[in-house]
């Protein structure tokens, strides 16, 4: 059980994590209100991160992929499954008002309410380890297409997907300009 | 010019491209892919498996994550990291916010912290349930999904931003966007 994996796995785990908790301090998200004002549609920074995110992560990725042949990391497809969980983790993010990274981080950030958060991941993933025997060979083998990805099952070049969702973003960034509202003054320490 | 390290706020499209960035190198240095939800499955295996081992041992789940496999590894001290850099950087910038009621939750429930707290655990247990139902979380398929374009990623993406906005319709209303 309590087995660790290898010195350089562990470091480079280490230095990922500090990198990426900064970035999403430093971007806002590990904010209760920044969450919520996206899903009530007056703070757009969420969207802004991820598409960004996606938009120049696939770049890299998928031409190192192809220049060097490094591996990808997919997730089966289980169309049942990543509906039904999606709409789970969608209630529950508002609820909480924050995922489980941008939970994470907001205890560095100090959010005393993300630590019942964290606690309650901890027992929800104990739930889904007693269920998951219940639903494997049923639940779960709904649509289940494997690992499979938009530009494999069209047949088509992955650079034509990247190229446009780099056109969506900006189109999306365009609209979506201006159209924050004003952000009230934060209270550092608002009881 | 200003220090940038003690600027609160960075644009968020610098930050999303140094997250695409950080992706880069995850994949192509570390072999691995930006992720944090199976953490909380492989923790909550270990405390499991201190109180009884059998159980750990016998669940099909924790056999993929946790029996005989590295447990304590990459992804776990990402999480561990994730908060120290949010904490380092909440520092530099003195932007550290120390909340118990968030303004928004107060205008809607009121100012007990017992009930925010509550609400948080509900939260919390809901989105690991539907995060290991998905395969993955906001950073494992929202992320690193969405960018290998793997259709379950998107799939995901879509269910939860909207199933998120029609949550956050019915618990705050149109009135709850002028208290954000």
């Amino acid at each position: 059980m309590f087995n660790f994996d290898t010195p350089l796995n562990l470091v480079y785990g280490l230095l990922t994590g500090l990198v990426f908790g900064f970035l999403l301090q430093r971007g806002g998200v590990t904010r209760y209100r920044v969450i919520l004002g996206q899903f009530l549609w007056v703070d757009h920074t969420v969207l802004r991160t991820m598409l960004t995110a996606v938009a120049v992560g696939a770049v890299g990725v998928y031409g190192m992929h192809q220049m060097w042949d490094i591996s990808l990391h997919l997730k089966s497809t289980a169309i049942l499954a990543n509906i039904c969980g999606g709409v789970l983790f969608g209630i529950g993010m508002v609820v909480l008002g924050y995922c489980p990274g941008t939970g994470v981080g907001a205890l560095g950030d100090g959010s005393r309410h993300a630590w019942f958060g964290v606690l309650g991941m901890l027992i929800g993933a104990a739930i889904y380890a007693e269920l998951y025997p219940l639903i494997k060979d049923n639940f779960l083998a709904v649509g289940d297409f494997g690992k499979i990805t938009m530009p494999g099952a069209a047949h088509l070049s992955p650079w034509i997907f990247i190229i446009g969702l780099a056109v969506v973003a900006v189109i999306v960034f365009a609209l979506l300009r201006g159209r924050d509202l004003p952000p009230k003054e934060t209270t550092p320490d608002s009881q | 010019m200003a220090n940038p390290l003690s600027k609160p706020r960075w644009s968020p499209y610098l930050i999303g491209a140094s997250i695409g960035i950080l992706s880069w190198i995850t994949f192509g240095l570390m072999n691995k892919a930006l992720g944090t939800s199976t953490t909380f499955v492989r923790l909550a295996g270990l405390i499991e498996s201190l109180f009884s081992k059998e159980h750990v041992a016998q669940n099909p789940y924790f056999a993929k994550y946790v029996v005989d496999k590295p447990a304590i590894d990459w992804q776990m001290m990402l999480v561990v990291g994730l908060v120290l850099g949010a904490l380092l950087s909440s520092l530099l910038s003195k932007s550290r916010n120390v909340e118990r009621v968030p303004e928004l939750w107060a205008w809607r429930f009121g100012p007990s912290a017992a009930l925010r707290y509550l609400g948080a655990f509900v939260g919390g247990v809901l989105v690991l349930v539907g995060a290991r139902l998905a395969g993955g979380c906001t950073s494992g398929h929202g992320i690193s999904g969405g960018l290998q374009f793997a259709v379950s990623s998107w799939i995901f993406f879509v269910s939860f931003f909207l199933a998120g906005i029609g949550t956050a319709f019915v618990m705050f209303g149109k009135e709850g966007r002028r208290h954000v």
